[in-house]
């Protein structure tokens, strides 16, 4: 079965990011990488397509001008391909814009199957994956944290506040999967060797037949009016344990009454 | 001039409301003329009690979903109303599980944006609403506001606002249609399964131990778990090992988490990425444990224990055990 994976490249966690105070927009001048929430989803990918019987596993990623680095670490995984959407027009673009523009890429890659993970590390909004399977038309599962493949459908458990509710859902279908459930494979030398030459489809607004003046900031009907510098908490005590920094630690607890 | 009627989204937990309901209630009221809640499934009539003595005026209930996922069922049933010319001028909805797939549904269905993360709101001098975010570890605060058609989706995080009763009677139980989604509700609930939790729920507990990489091991983990029994309190985990898989995503601290505003919060083996912080640093007090002496928690403890969490915790269990 193929297999359509949602990702991003997002500037490196050891830079922190910031916000351009003209613009309002996440800057990412600096280098981009893979987002790390999107190595389980293309773990989880690689691993339903080999149970399958095969497939392929195709990336799917809206870019800023054409970058590519980070998705060379998911093709160098495993995954076959990627389809890039890339567009002056897209910057600016909030969670609607981004889906609308994914929505449209993976229809023409119609893979049955699509993962996401449940959220990007810089945008976080979490609303892309079912914001997508809405534009589709499509079922969609969210906060996975185990997906098996039990005929044509989908065996799925999903996180709750209680628990994990087991839900059963047909195919096509869009699920999202949250961090830390799978245990992402190392890329092989040859694999990364190989990901060089993996086919990566650019493809801008037109190509998908969107109307650029509903993409990105064209489109967006939110405005940032302000961006300031918030409160910090300020530092206490700190002691150096030398054996006995429990007992600091009991009476603060005694102090604020929570013992 | 405040709005005319906002929507809140009234998840339950077990039959029983999410604690998130009184303080979207109360945002809602300060904002809006006229506040309805909006729910589905089976504890509504409790529930009318609970949003009424928060403000709202009517509770608009859907009725039992059976073995659907709410998400699709959910916001068909909102577009419907929306679409009809009955709905509000903006809808709160709390970022859940649930929360976020009814809010992005809605979205992509009605084509109008949602702002998410919403940490704080208040009017601007036309009387629009301006939606408070923090970002990049709540290092910077921004200010946005819709400028399309509405009504505008707000996604709210937990503990943002303080709930208020204000005693009122309970809110006027009105049925809402629940139209048929089609595809777009072919996911179906086999069963559903409750983990068993001894303590509060990491959202409700007044106190929270939260454990990261600095544990060493995930067998490690099990000193969190005693030391937050031993305070009545729950276990949470920073984002590093939760993709290490030692605990499950929902116990997970941050902005890609949960945001928590304890009495106090104990961060053992946490360095306090920026990602952390933002999750926690609405608690009461904090105490952290960390070998390492520049890691940025200290920053912001009210008490810091340089040290191996493995060698602290064991004592001060031990020293809370023969307390009690």
């Amino acid at each position: 079965m193929d297999i359509a994976v949602c990702v991003k490249q997002i500037p490196s966690p050891d830079t922190p990011g910031r916000l351009d105070a003209a613009t309002g927009r996440l800057d990412r001048s600096g280098g981009l990488v893979l987002d790390d929430s999107d190595s389980y989803s293309v773990e989880m990918a690689l691993r339903l397509a080999e149970q399958s019987g095969g497939g392929e596993v195709t990336l799917v990623s809206m870019v800023p001008d054409g970058e590519v680095a980070g998705l060379r670490t998911a093709l160098a995984m495993g995954a076959a391909r990627a389809v890039v959407v890339s567009d002056p027009a897209l910057a600016g673009s909030d969670a609607l814009s981004t889906a609308k523009v994914l929505a449209a890429a993976l229809r023409r890659i119609g893979a049955p199957l699509v993962l996401t993970a449940t959220e990007s590390t810089d945008g976080y909004t979490g609303t892309v994956p079912v914001q997508v399977a809405e534009l589709l038309g499509q079922p969609s599962v969210s906060f996975a944290r185990r997906i098996e493949l039990d005929g044509g459908q989908l065996r799925v458990e999903r996180q709750t506040e209680s628990g994990y509710d087991e839900v059963s859902c047909p195919l096509p279908a869009v699920v999202s999967v949250t961090a830390g459930v799978v245990e992402v494979r190392y890329p092989s030398f040859k694999g990364i060797m190989g990901a060089r030459s993996k086919p990566v489809e650019q493809l801008d607004l037109a190509a998908l037949g969107l109307d650029p003046a509903a993409i990105g900031s064209a489109g967006a009907r939110q405005q940032v009016v302000a961006v300031e510098r918030a409160e910090a908490r300020s530092a206490g005590e700190v002691i150096t344990d030398d054996g006995s920094g429990y007992e600091r630690v009991i009476a603060v607890l005694d102090d604020w009454k929570v013992i | 001039m405040a709005l005319s009627t906002v929507w809140v989204l009234a998840e339950q937990r077990g039959g029983k409301p999410s604690p998130a309901l009184g303080e979207l209630l109360t945002a809602a009221r300060a904002r809006a003329d006229a506040v309805d809640a909006v729910t589905w499934g089976a504890g509504a009539a409790a529930l009318a009690a609970l949003a009424g003595a928060h403000g709202a005026r009517r509770l608009l209930d859907l009725g039992d979903l059976g073995d659907s996922l709410p998400g699709p069922c959910v916001a068909a049933a909102l577009a419907a109303e929306i679409g009809a010319g009955r709905g509000p001028e903006a809808l709160f909805v709390a970022t859940s599980y649930d929360g976020r797939d009814v809010a992005a549904r809605l979205s992509a269905r009605l084509d109008r944006p949602v702002l998410t993360n919403v940490v704080g709101l208040s009017s601007d001098a036309d009387g629009s609403l301006v939606s408070e975010h923090v970002v990049f570890g709540g290092s910077e605060v921004v200010r946005a506001r819709f400028t399309g058609e509405g009504p505008g989706i707000y996604l709210i995080r937990p503990k943002s606002f303080v709930a208020e009763p204000v005693g009122g009677a309970a809110a006027e139980l009105v049925g809402l249609a629940l139209p048929d989604a089609g595809a777009r509700d072919a996911a179906r609930i086999v069963e559903r399964h409750a983990e068993e939790r001894s303590g509060p729920s990491l959202d409700e507990a007044n106190v929270v131990v939260s454990g990261g990489r600095g544990l060493g091991s995930a067998d490690n983990y099990s000193l969190v778990e005693q030391l937050a029994r031993l305070l009545h309190g729950a276990p949470a985990a920073s984002r590093a090992i939760v993709d290490a898989g030692w605990v499950p995503y929902s116990y997970q601290v941050g902005q890609t988490g949960k945001t928590v505003k304890p009495s106090v919060y104990i961060a053992c083996g946490i360095s306090g990425a920026t990602q952390h912080l933002v999750g926690m640093k609405g608690a009461a007090h904090v105490v952290a444990i960390n070998k390492d002496p520049e890691a940025p928690i200290f920053k912001l403890a009210d008490l810091g224990i340089v040290g191996d969490v493995n060698a602290v915790l064991p004592k001060l269990i031990d020293a809370l055990e023969r307390r009690s």
